[in-house]
This record gives C-alpha cells, sequence and structure tokens, in this order.
C-alpha cells in the first residue's frame, strides 16, 4: 500500500489545476506586458486570476502581490515594514520562537543590520500568548509577524485577536498564512492582518508560485528589480499557467473546504487516537486547535530519521523534526519551543493528511507504524535503560 | 531511496549483530541522546579473538548501518585487528555515506574502541593509551555542513 501522509511538505496537484496548467501554458503563451493581442489575452486571464484570488480572501485584487512562493512572500512583507518602519525610527519586529525558517531566517537577517526581534515563546501546547504580545509591543514596534498554523505541530495561533490587538497599537501585522490557506476559511479583514503569505503547492496547486496580499497602505517595496511587473514591486515575467493554476486550486479547496474539514478532522482524531496508545509517545501541539491535517508525535527511545526509512519501506511517506533529517545538530526549533526536550524531540514523527487519503489508509498505518516504533526500541539502548530503569521516562 | 547506498540500506533493513551479549567481557557506549545517537557495542573475548559482538544503536539509518557493517567487520577478528578499524573502512564497506552522516561511521570505530578498552581494564590487561585516543575523547558531533 502507499499512503502520501506529507500533504505540510506539499500536496499533489489537483487535477483541475494541472489541466489549468497546461492549458494557460498552451493558450495564452503570451507575455502579459506585451502590447499585442497574445501578450493582452494573458494579461486578461492574469487580471482575472488576481481578481478570483483577491475574492477567495476577502481581499481587493490590488491587494494581490504573486510571488515564487511563501518563502519570497515572507521575506519580502517582513522587509518591507522593516524598512518602513525604519523609515520613522522604529526598529522592533515582534515574532514567535515557532515560525518557518523563511520568517526567522528573515528576522536575523534584519537583526544583523540593527533591528531588534523579539521572538516569543509558546506554551506547551505551541500557542502564543496574546498577552505576551500586547507586552512586547512598544511605540519602537513597527511590525508583528505571527504564522497562522505551525507546519510541524499544526497548531492555529490566535490570529485575528492578534489583528485587532496590532490594529488598536497602529502596527503592522504580518501572518504567514502558507500551511492554513486552502484548508480553512480565511478572511483577511476578518483576521486584521496587513500582510498575509500563501503559497500553491501546499492546497494542490502548483510548486514556485504563491502570493502577497498586503493591505491598501500597508508599505511595499521589491525584493526582485527590473521590471513594472506586479504594480513594480516584483519584477519578473509573471508564471501565468502556475498564476492560474493555483488560483483554480484555491477555489476548488475553498468549495470543497466544507466536506474535507470534518472528513480529514475524523481521520487525524482516529490516527491521533490510534498512536496514542503506544506506550511513551505524546501527542505535539493543542490536541483540538490544530489543523485539520495535522498529527504530530514524539515517540521516546527512538530516532525519526530511521522511523521515516522504516515507513517508507511500507510505502508511507512521512517526516520527521529530528537533527538527521534536518540536516542540523539541533533538533526541530519548534519542538524544543514546546518543551520537547532534545532526547525526545529527535523521535518524532508528523504525519499530515488529505481529503485524498482513506480510512483504510489510517487503518494500514495504525498497523504498521506501533511495528516500526517497537523494532527501532528493540534495537535501541536508550529504551533497555528506559525500561531497565536506569533512565527515567521523559513521556 | 537515493539517501543512502543499497549496502547502507541493506544494513539499516537487516543489521547483523544486533542485540545485548549479557555477559560481555567488555561494553563500550558512545555518543549521547541529545545528539541523537547513542551505541552501545558487547564483545567476547577467547584467546585474543573477538569471539562475539553485538551492539544496539539509538540514531537514524546511517548509525544503524555503521554499527551493524563495523560488527560485521571485527566478529571473529583478532582484538589488534578490530583495535585498526577506522571509519573511514567502515564508510567504503558500506559504499559510501553523505558527508553530513560521516560521523555515523566515526561513532562505530569509538564504539569498537570503547568495548576494547572496557576489556583490557577490567582484565587489567596492560594497553597504549594511544591507541584509544579515539574512543577517550568526548563524543564530538558534527552533522557536517548545517547551512544546507
Amino acid at each position: 500500500m502507499f499512503v502520501y501522509a506529507d500533504n505540510a511538505a506539499t500536496t499533489k496537484m489537483r487535477k483541475s489545476a494541472l489541466e489549468t496548467y497546461v492549458s494557460v501554458a498552451e493558450n495564452f503563451f503570451g507575455n502579459p506586458s506585451s502590447l499585442h493581442s497574445a501578450g493582452q489575452r494573458a494579461q486578461e486571464v492574469l487580471t482575472d486570476c488576481r481578481t478570483r484570488m483577491a475574492k477567495a480572501l476577502g481581499a481587493e485584487p490590488r491587494e494581490i502581490t504573486f510571488t515564487s512562493g511563501g518563502s519570497e512572500a515572507d521575506n519580502q512583507a517582513i522587509v518591507s515594514a522593516a524598512r518602513a518602519g525604519a523609515r520613522k525610527g522604529k526598529r522592533k519586529l515582534i515574532s514567535t520562537a515557532i515560525e518557518h525558517h523563511a520568517v526567522l531566517h528573515t528576522l536575523e537577517k534584519l537583526k544583523r543590520e540593527g533591528f531588534e526581534v523579539v521572538l516569543l515563546p509558546v506554551g506547551t501546547d505551541g500557542i502564543v500568548r496574546l498577552r505576551d504580545v500586547e507586552e512586547a509591543i512598544d511605540e519602537n514596534t513597527c511590525l508583528v509577524s505571527v504564522m497562522y498554523a505551525n507546519n510541524e505541530i499544526g497548531t492555529l495561533q490566535p490570529v485575528e485577536e492578534i489583528g485587532a490587538l496590532c490594529k488598536a497599537r497602529g502596527v503592522l501585522f504580518h501572518t504567514d498564512a502558507v500551511q492554513a490557506v486552502g484548508h480553512l476559511p480565511i478572511d483577511v479583514n476578518k483576521t486584521g492582518c496587513d500582510y498575509l503569505s500563501l503559497s500553491a503547492h501546499k492546497f494542490g496547486g502548483p510548486k514556485g508560485v504563491g502570493a502577497l496580499y498586503v493591505r491598501r497602505g500597508a508599505p511595499l517595496s521589491s525584493l526582485i528589480e527590473g521590471g513594472a511587473q506586479e504594480r513594480g514591486k516584483r519584477a519578473g515575467t509573471e508564471d501565468l499557467p502556475a498564476v492560474a493554476a493555483m488560483t483554480v486550486a484555491l477555489e476548488e479547496s475553498l468549495k470543497e473546504s466544507e466536506r474535507a474539514i470534518p472528513y480529514v478532522t475524523a481521520l487525524r482524531d482516529k490516527l491521533i487516537g490510534g498512536l496514542s496508545k503506544i506506550p511513551h509517545c505524546a501527542l505535539n501541539g493543542h490536541p483540538a486547535k490544530r489543523l485539520a491535517g495535522n498529527v504530530s508525535f514524539c515517540f521516546e527511545g527512538i530516532e525519526g530519521e530511521s522511523i521515516l526509512l522504516l515507513l517508507d519501506d511500507k510505502g508511507i511517506c512521512a517526516s520527521s523534526g529530528s537533527a538527521c533529517t534536518s540536516g542540523s545538530l539541533d533538533p526541530s526549533h519548534v519542538l524544543l519551543a514546546i518543551g520537547r526536550v532534545h532526547d525526545v524531540a529527535h523521535g518524532s514523527l508528523r504525519l499530515t493528511l488529505s481529503a485524498e487519503n482513506t480510512e483504510e489508509e489510517i487503518d494500514y498505518m495504525l498497523k504498521e507504524i506501533p511495528e516500526v516504533i517497537e523494532t527501532l526500541r528493540n534495537m535501541s539502548p536508550v529504551w533497555r535503560d528506559l525500561k531497565a530503569g536506569k533512565r527515567s521516562f521523559l513521556l | 531511496m537515493a539517501l543512502y547506498s543499497e549496502k547502507v540500506m541493506d544494513h539499516f533493513r537487516n543489521p547483523r549483530n544486533v542485540g545485548v551479549i549479557e555477559d560481555a567481557d567488555g561494553v563500550g557506549e558512545v555518543g549521547n541522546a541529545k545528539c541523537g545517537d547513542i551505541m552501545k557495542m558487547y564483545i567476547k573475548v577467547e584467546n585474543g579473538i573477538l569471539v562475539d559482538v553485538k551492539f544496539e544503536t539509538f540514531g537514524c539509518g546511517s548509525a544503524i548501518a555503521s554499527s551493524s557493517m563495523a560488527t560485521e567487520m571485527i566478529k571473529g577478528k583478532p582484538l589488534s585487528e578490530a583495535l585498526a578499524l577506522t571509519n573511514k573502512a567502515v564508510t567504503e564497506a558500506l559504499g559510501g555515506l553523505p558527508a553530513y552522516k560521516l560521523h555515523c561511521s566515526v561513532l562505530a570505530e569509538q564504539a569498537v574502541q570503547a568495548a576494547i578498552l572496557d576489556y583490557y581494564k577490567k582484565n587489567n590487561i596492560p594497553y597504549d593509551p594511544a591507541l584509544f585516543k579515539d574512543a577517550l575523547e568526548e563524543h564530538e558531533h558534527g552533522h557536517g555542513d548545517e547551512e544546507a
């Protein structure tokens, strides 16, 4: 059996999106900046996509800037707000310890340039406290950036409350909604954000395309120079087939979400319930305030990469926040931020579901995963010490 | 999976000599759980020959494969030969490892040395500390290029 349970990494393209991609590439190959008819026909498609993307988010068409994906959108939003803030003498940026690296590394870069960066902690449930945000905001603050939903543990953040708070304090608010868009109904006005980042391949669109919502009046500077595309804020010939495919994927995702959310949530909860029976494990993140498809566990006494390799042999595609899978010395910064110590964080497993998954696949995973965990524990000296009482169980 | 060679995957999927020797003559444990890998090596020695070797590993695929390969390379061999086992030899026998996984083979070499050192100490056998330089050192952990 083949089970794809890594939808937070990327999703399979929707058939409608793939068909749109091919048809637009074939029939609207003109450069939208060209004056001739082929260019103008492409321009019309681009305008139509912008209008529809805006509508899907409750925004105005001019508030949508197409980008190469979520990382670029995150970079551009944060850098734009920081540059504008610096011009007014405001050089403080507030975010959280569990953001995606597209946000964290951009903040680190700005910190090296002299900005003050405050990364707020999260509780063991993976949620940032509103009070911490409130207390961190001061007269020097130019931006608050808090993700809508976390990519590793799926936790949903209180973005609407943070948005209202930022509005009241006159501070710009960015939300990295890469994991949320297409999975939850999102209205930028309800969220109260000034910037929102999204990525097409997380909701059945193609890779290499995304968008940045920028509230009218919020500062926006370009990262890429060289042309007047995207109102001069993002040079480079538009990837029209990708933009069109993203638009179709988002519309279809939202149309289906009423049915998909309860369906995927039920699969998730069945998987969580079943995996929880494995001794000495723990669910990461809030049990209910989480993305419909996110299942994240830590298993004591074993290491994540070896779990993934054995699961891959069984046809199960999953991911982990262990150091060995991240290519760095430390395990996931998100797992450390929710209080998992290194020893335990190395043994993490993330399964992210979509409406394409079936109950049969959940049953299959519930049969195979406990066996894999047991196999690895049986060859682990840490597990032996834990069982012998020479080492204390943490989970 | 292209990450590892067929040989690594074979030793990971079907590790040789996995387990414990209850009445081991020497036991060596290297690495630490904080770093995400621990190797424990158990040896049985008769007339200077490693008549049995077993291992337990907490770690990634290459850590498990490296320890499995190391046990296969030293089992039945004289102690002097086992002590000469290098991480390079383990890596080569595995058909290579990704650069940021090379420390796994280092750990395997150190685990073998630590087990033999333990045997020498338990039996009051004089030894040349220079031979155990690696095993005596603190586990220096590096996953290679952190920027990757």
